[in-house]
Order: structure tokens, then C-alpha cells, then sequence
């Protein structure tokens, strides 16, 4: 019967725990695949461009010069094409989103340890006198 | 007879999840012409295709949509993988499959959802939408994301599924079958929601084909058409059939989205157990040259992407038929003749998606 139908779910719903979560005092429900933010090592970073490069939205500009990584997190749309690419995966993606932004310009700037510096070339062996 | 007035229909509505805009022509209480207009969101995603490499246009081509985002990435991909002569692995094949049917899912159950809001049935709406977020959990815990899962690429999907999550997945569904169940049930069965969709916004079968009405707005008027049946991905592994109401009034597209439901778990379930080993992506090199018409059924119905490409990174044309844009004339249609308090009802009960209708 439909009355009783309805009393079914009433009673489901007064013992039973809301479906939603107190976000944001408690965090998001995350898994170890999802998708929050990009986060850099700056340390692993040696500027190659590849980010940049494959960023669908133009969100990152790495300047090879001054040795910046720079992100726009309003241009971001997490898709994590530029993490699968990083050659030193010093990129990373977080699981939970970003803090909320109170101004202008979401722009996160970091300075970065830049291309390593070749090792010296070993000395050419001498060569032999002629005879 | 009365004077005629025009009454304006959105692009601002409580009923609208988004903006269509409708000038509803009146006498009286009743509509006698439509004149719609869309617009409003216009992004120019196509045009974009020539300033970004095939390859990351993936993440657009699914951003064109918030609701059937993984099936428009999964049709753009179909079509770059046909023009290049691309044979993925057929586990890949599969796993696009099963996450093409949840996504399925999880729009049925946001229309069913909105659906039940447009007719003020508020506790339903909310129902709808909590069992909506198992299916939005299941997709976040193997894509990575919710509604934009980004888990397509050129030669087959970026993640792979382990055995003992498709176990959890085919366990979880079961549990998810029995609730669903009991919503459906008051869709299909309630009085009073019989009472406020039977009858309303009649298309008959034949102006269903001529007005070129696709997915379930065919399929509630008696028009057996469904792409799925062509056997793209790993559908032609599969057995199952289009769900097909006679109705075509309003209760029979809600009981088409109703059923198919069950037609999709019954998908994933046979995708899980027929599901083969082995890789699910191959390396892609060179560039497409040539053009390809890819087709695939969206929750709303038919997708087209045109796509050509001259052998360089960039391709040259990429043109998205969406299931909406065909959808408009048919909504045209039934609203002619109707009440104008059931035109909330009407323009729902196509599952109208501006964002994809405008790209």
C-alpha cells in the first residue's frame, strides 16, 4: 500500500545519516585518483616546456630564462594532461581542491631549480705523439 | 477569436537548468506558435580545434558537454582512431563501454531528478539526485573525476579498472538496482504523476522521424532508433535492446529514460564479466588525414562529430551534431497546441542540454 510505501522511507530517512557531507568542515570525499589541484616540486623542475606545451587551456607559462613556473588557476581545468607528460614528475595532482580565492589573478608563481648543469666533459685523452 | 499575446519562456527560468529561450505565441491559455532561440552560451569549442594538437582537443571535446561529457570525448576519439586506421585494444574497448553506460546512468538519474522538480515534486528531485552520487562515486574512484572524467585518449583510455574494483562496481550496481527500483517505481506508477504526464505533448510516430527526433524522444514515440546497436565500442559484444515506448506523450519518454536504466546496468554487468585482459592503450604516432563521420548514442540521443584532419597536428574541421540541436524542431512541435502550464513539463521532457546544443 502506498501509505505504508511512504512510511518506509520516512523511517529510512529519520535514522539514517543525511547523504551530504558538512563540506567544507569536513574535507570533500576523495580517492587516491581524483582530481583536485596541481601541486610543483620546484626543486624537480628543469623548465622543458613539455607542461606548457600540452596544457590544453594555456594555464601554465614557464619562463626558461628567469626559471618560473607559473600557474593560472582560473584558466586550470585539472584535467592532468600536465602531469602524465612531466619528464621528472615533479608535478603532481593532488586529491583535494584548492583553497577558494578571495582577489584577482589566481596566478601561483614558483621559482625553479632550472636545467641541471651538464657534468664537465672528461678530458680528452691525450693524444700520442706522432712518430 | 482572441487576442494574441507573447509571452517570453527563459532564457531565465526556475524550470530551465539552462538557457533556452522560447517567445510563446497565445490565445488564451493556449500556445499556438513557438519561436525558439538559443545563444546564449556560445563558446566556439569547434573553432578552437584549430589551435590545439589532436590529441589534447580530447579535453575539450569533452568539456563541450557537463552531463554526456565522456560520450562526446569518446566520439571525437572513435572518429581520430578510424581516420588514422587506429585498432585499439579491445579491453580499452570495453572499459569506454562501461564508463559510457554510467555515464548514461548518471544523466537519466539528473533528468529524472529535474524532471520531478518541473512537476513540484520536490522529495523526488532530491531522491534521485542522492542515488545519482553512487554512480558519481563509482566514476570519481576510476577516472579520477565526477562528471568530466577525462579517461579517453587517442589509442584507448588513460586508466585501467582492477579486477577487485569491477567486483566492488558489479556488487555496488546490485545494491543500487533495488533502489532504483523503488524510484521508478513512482515515476511509472505514482496517480498523480500519471495524471500530470499522460497525454501531454503527444508526437506521433511520424513526426518524430520527420522532425528527426533522436534518442529517447524517438524512442518514447515508437522510433526504434539507437546507435548503440551499430556495435561502436564494445556494444556489438553485447546483447541488449533499445528500450521502446508508443506512447509518445510525456510519460512515455520519462518511462523510456526509466527503463533504460536497467538496460545500462544490464550493459555494464555483461561489459564486467565478458571484460578480456591486456593493454588498454597503444602508442600514437603520426597525424589524421582524412575525414570521418563518428556516431555515438548519447543519453539525449545521436551525437555526430565531423572531423577532418590534412596529415598535420592541428586538424582542420571539427563540426558536433549534437542531440538537442535535432531535438528543437520536435519541441516545436509538441508545444504547438498545448496549455501554457504544461510547457515546464513539455520542454524537460526532452532533456534540453544548451551547452551542447551551442558548443
Amino acid at each position: 500500500m502506498t501509505f505504508f510505501e511512504m512510511t518506509k522511507t520516512v523511517v529510512r530517512s529519520l535514522f539514517s545519516r543525511p547523504a551530504t557531507l558538512m563540506y567544507p568542515a569536513k574535507p570533500a570525499k576523495k580517492t587516491n585518483l581524483s582530481r583536485g589541484h596541481v601541486s610543483i616540486n620546484p626543486e624537480g623542475c628543469i623548465t622543458c616546456r613539455s607542461c606548457q606545451r600540452k596544457c590544453p587551456t594555456g594555464a601554465i607559462c614557464v619562463e626558461v630564462k628567469e626559471k618560473t613556473w607559473e600557474i593560472d588557476n582560473m584558466r586550470c581545468v585539472v584535467c592532468s594532461a600536465c602531469v602524465d607528460v612531466c619528464p621528472t614528475k615533479c608535478l603532481t595532482m593532488e586529491t583535494q581542491y584548492r583553497a577558494p580565492i578571495t582577489s584577482r589573478g589566481a596566478r601561483n608563481k614558483f621559482t625553479v631549480a632550472g636545467p641541471k648543469k651538464r657534468e664537465p666533459p672528461a678530458a680528452p685523452p691525450a693524444e700520442k705523439p706522432k712518430e | 477569436m482572441s487576442k494574441q499575446i507573447t509571452v517570453p519562456f527563459g532564457p531565465q527560468h526556475p524550470v530551465l537548468p539552462e538557457p533556452l529561450h522560447l517567445d510563446l505565441v497565445l490565445e488564451d491559455e493556449k500556445v499556438v506558435d513557438v519561436i525558439p532561440t538559443i545563444g546564449y552560451v556560445h563558446r566556439g569549442l569547434e573553432k578552437l580545434v584549430e589551435k590545439r594538437e589532436y590529441t589534447e582537443y580530447v579535453y575539450i571535446a569533452e568539456r563541450i558537454c557537463g552531463i554526456c561529457s565522456f560520450i562526446h570525448s569518446q566520439a571525437y576519439v572513435q572518429g581520430i582512431e578510424q581516420i588514422m586506421g587506429l585498432e585499439i585494444p579491445e579491453r580499452a574497448q570495453f572499459l569506454r563501454t562501461i564508463w559510457s553506460e554510467y555515464s548514461r546512468l548518471h544523466s537519466h538519474l539528473l533528468w529524472l531528478g529535474c524532471f520531478a522538480d518541473s512537476m513540484g515534486f520536490e522529495s523526488l528531485f532530491m531522491n534521485s539526485w542522492r542515488l545519482r552520487e553512487h554512480i558519481l562515486d563509482d566514476l570519481e574512484s576510476t577516472t579520477g573525476g565526477r562528471v568530466i572524467q577525462g579517461a579517453c585518449k587517442v589509442g584507448g583510455v588513460r586508466r585501467d579498472i582492477t579486477p577487485e574494483k569491477l567486483d566492488e562496481m558489479v556488487k555496488g550496481l546490485k545494491t543500487l538496482e533495488g533502489e532504483l527500483r523503488d524510484l521508478t517505481d513512482v515515476f511509472l506508477n505514482d496517480r498523480s504523476i500519471q495524471h500530470r504526464l499522460k497525454g501531454v505533448g503527444v508526437l506521433s510516430k511520424e513526426d518524430a522521424y520527420y522532425f528527426g527526433a533522436v534518442g529517447p524522444t524517438a524512442r518514447g514515440s515508437g522510433v526504434a532508433i539507437d546507435i548503440r546497436e551499430t556495435g561502436y565500442a564494445a556494444f556489438g559484444k553485447i546483447n541488449f535492446k533499445p528500450v521502446v515506448e508508443q506512447g509518445g506523450d510525456c510519460y512515455a519518454r520519462c518511462a523510456v529514460r526509466a527503463k533504460e536504466m536497467f538496460t545500462s546496468l544490464d550493459i555494464i554487468e555483461q561489459c564486467i564479466r565478458k571484460i578480456p585482459d591486456g593493454p588498454v592503450d597503444m602508442k600514437v604516432t603520426g597525424a589524421p588525414d582524412g575525414e570521418y563521420f563518428s556516431r555515438a548514442e548519447q543519453p539525449r540521443g545521436e551525437v555526430i562529430h565531423y572531423i577532418k584532419g590534412n596529415g598535420k597536428k592541428n586538424l582542420v574541421r571539427h563540426r558536433v551534431r549534437t542531440p538537442t540541436f535535432t531535438n528543437i524542431p520536435p519541441l516545436v512541435t509538441l508545444l504547438k497546441g498545448c496549455q501554457l502550464a504544461d510547457v515546464p513539463v513539455i520542454v524537460l521532457s526532452i532533456d534540453p542540454c544548451i551547452g551542447c546544443a551551442e558548443r
